[in-house]
């Protein structure tokens, strides 16, 4: 077929256009990293664009040195492996349980569940709540109060009401109990949707950081790498001077780096785990967000 | 005879009733415990002691908030930063999605999308971050209008109220963009292929296959994304201004949510906080069920 010039003028502007998105959309993540390779005190001088001019690795040496770095991707490690199973597994269960037209109470524990997606208590009585029940301080506050999201309930309940009932009747001829329906049959089967929304959970799980200071700000053993990069971001935000940050953070150290160049390298390290789950992450996605707009 | 059969119900679903017992409990304590909590806007909570042995103020901390100028001002912010999102934000994800859709080399349409959808992955601590070192006045952003000679000295963006609003704005269009367009190019793949040959045959040119065949295709999804984002104008959440906001700015960044952050948890007026919330919800609701109603005259689907 041959294209008229209008049509070849049409796309080159837009694959012209779609060149600047992608660029505009890396742009920062490269400057970042460029800044965090780069000599901290040239840095200040301005001009760093893409590559770094002075190369050193002294930003992230010094972000190892800190104990409290360590032992934040750890948590972050933790809140996020047990968040997600714990939410897929709890989830699972409950949209099972759900889908089945016979259980007695379905209308009105789904309703129920379904309520919460458009009204819910609010930061200071959900505040009151954790601190009444004790969670305050207590790593229990990053898995419990998140566990299960209503929209993705649905849409597991959704994938299972597509499964054939063939299944779960010949299982019951069998004498097999619900329970053992749903681990021996019905999970199995899930497995698709449950890795769609376990890649959710575990995003959610690896950027959240208002629960950590909210509620574990406190405890220097229950911080998050977010939670940690929103600390040094907030105190360079409150200072006048960068020294006067650093000289915060440990007045015994001499200054090697700029607080600037150490928050470029600790964005980079938090980035870093999305960044390497992305290719899986980007497989299924789409899936589900297809799984999402059925229900709708 | 109701009891029995109620009694035989629950003997034979015993199984499926253990199962979801302990989640159910679980959704009331974590989700209906704080709904109930709601009360205590009406009282003067101290705490430590029963919610029913709380004082009873009415709606004292109601008209407590509605005399405060404060309250206006955090009002003023979250609208004007809804609006500026829905003016800026809503009409460039239908846009993109229009020029990806046009794109006919498959490979490079996948790598557009997938690295257009990266940013949103990546949490508002991480935006925030990356926006302040690159709008610092040592950061690329001064610098390269320095170099174009547009400015003299470094602009202090972070020093001065005014553009902090386009600020948030615009980074929230950056991290957002490319994944707003899935539900658009979702829409168009709906689109019967043969209007499109059949156009072709009529020698329409592209604009006016995009003009005639893809927007009016993707119009009901335009128009129903465009009523549930005005539903929720005032769930604009707070961590990108909690998280952008310097001490230079608080009288422009301040949100609903932030100011019963502030004076509901910092300074521990619970009671003044959850009102706040309170009333911050029951706007999003009447605004939500608004909105459902007019999409349901327009479009004739419900969102919600």
């Amino acid at each position: 077929m041959k294209r008229s010039l209008g049509e070849k003028i049409f796309d080159v502007i837009n694959y012209s256009l779609m060149i600047l998105l992608v660029v505009i959309t890396l742009y920062p993540f490269l400057y970042v990293l460029a800044v965090s390779l780069n000599d901290p005190f040239d840095t200040i001088k301005g001009g760093i664009t893409i590559f770094p001019r002075i190369f050193t690795l002294d930003n992230y040496k010094e972000i190892f040195n800190y104990p409290s770095i360590g032992r934040a991707a750890l948590i972050s490690t933790l809140r996020t492996v047990i968040g997600t199973i714990t939410g897929v597994f709890s989830t699972a269960i409950v949209a099972y349980v759900l889908s089945r037209k016979d259980f007695f109470a379905r209308k009105l524990i789904t309703t129920l569940f379904i309520i919460t997606m458009y009204v819910g208590g609010g930061l200071v009585p959900e505040y009151l709540l954790i601190r009444g029940l004790g969670l305050m301080n207590n790593f229990l506050v990053y898995i419990l109060p998140g566990l299960i999201n209503p929209f993705n309930l649905i849409v597991v309940r959704a994938y299972i009401e597509t499964l054939p009932s063939e299944l779960q009747e010949s299982a019951m001829i069998d004498g097999a109990n619900d329970f053992v329906i749903f681990l021996k049959v019905i999970l199995p089967l899930c497995i698709p949707v449950l890795a769609t929304i376990a890649l959710f959970i575990a995003v959610g799980h690896w950027n959240s950081w208002f629960d950590t200071y909210l509620y574990c700000g406190g405890n220097k053993n229950l911080t998050t790498l977010q939670y940690e990069l929103q600390k040094i971001l907030a105190n360079a935000a409150a200072s006048s001077t960068t020294i006067d940050y650093y000289s915060n953070l440990d007045p015994t150290r001499t200054m090697r780096v700029t607080p600037q160049s150490l928050r470029m390298a600790m964005t980079i390290i938090t980035t870093l785990p999305i960044v390497l789950v992305y290719p899986f992450l980007q497989k299924y996605f789409i899936k589900g967000m297809t799984l999402g707009a059925i229900k709708n | 005879m109701k009891f029995a059969q109620l009694l035989k119900m629950i003997r034979k679903q015993k199984y499926l009733i253990l199962m979801i017992f302990p989640f159910v409990v679980w959704l009331i304590i974590f989700r209906y415990i704080p709904l109930w909590g709601w009360i205590t806007a009406f009282q003067n909570y101290k705490p430590g002691i029963p919610i029913f042995q709380q004082q009873w103020v009415g709606l004292k901390y109601f008209k407590e908030m509605f005399s405060d100028p404060e309250f206006y001002l955090v009002m003023r912010n979250t609208l004007a930063m809804s609006i500026l999102g829905l003016i800026f934000g809503f009409p460039l994800p239908i846009i993109l999605a229009i020029l990806i859709n046009e794109i006919r080399h498959n490979t490079f349409k996948r790598t557009v999308q997938t690295i257009s959808y990266l940013p949103h992955f990546v949490s508002w601590v991480i935006v925030a971050s990356i926006v302040h070192a690159m709008l610092a006045p040592d950061g690329v952003v001064n610098y390269a209008l320095l170099k174009l000679g547009l400015i003299k000295q470094p602009i202090l963006f972070f020093g001065e109220p005014k553009y902090f609003w386009w600020i948030v704005v615009f980074s929230d269009i950056w991290k957002e963009v490319g994944w707003n367009t899935i539900i658009f190019l979702a829409a168009m793949t709906a689109i019967n292929p043969e209007l499109y040959e059949a156009a072709e045959v009529d020698g329409a040119s592209r604009f006016r296959k995009i003009w005639h065949i893809t927007l009016p295709g993707i119009m009901p999804t335009v128009i129903m994304i465009l009523i549930l984002s005005i539903g929720n104008i005032i769930n604009i959440g707070f961590e990108r201004q909690f998280l952008l906001r310097t001490s230079a700015v608080r009288n422009v960044s301040d949100v609903i949510d932030l100011y019963a952050l502030d004076y509901g948890i910092r300074a521990g007026r619970f009671s003044f906080g959850t009102a706040a919330g309170i009333f911050k919800s029951v706007i999003s609701l009447i605004l939500l069920f608004s909105a459902n109603k007019v999409s349901k005259k327009v479009t004739g689907h419900k969102i919600i």
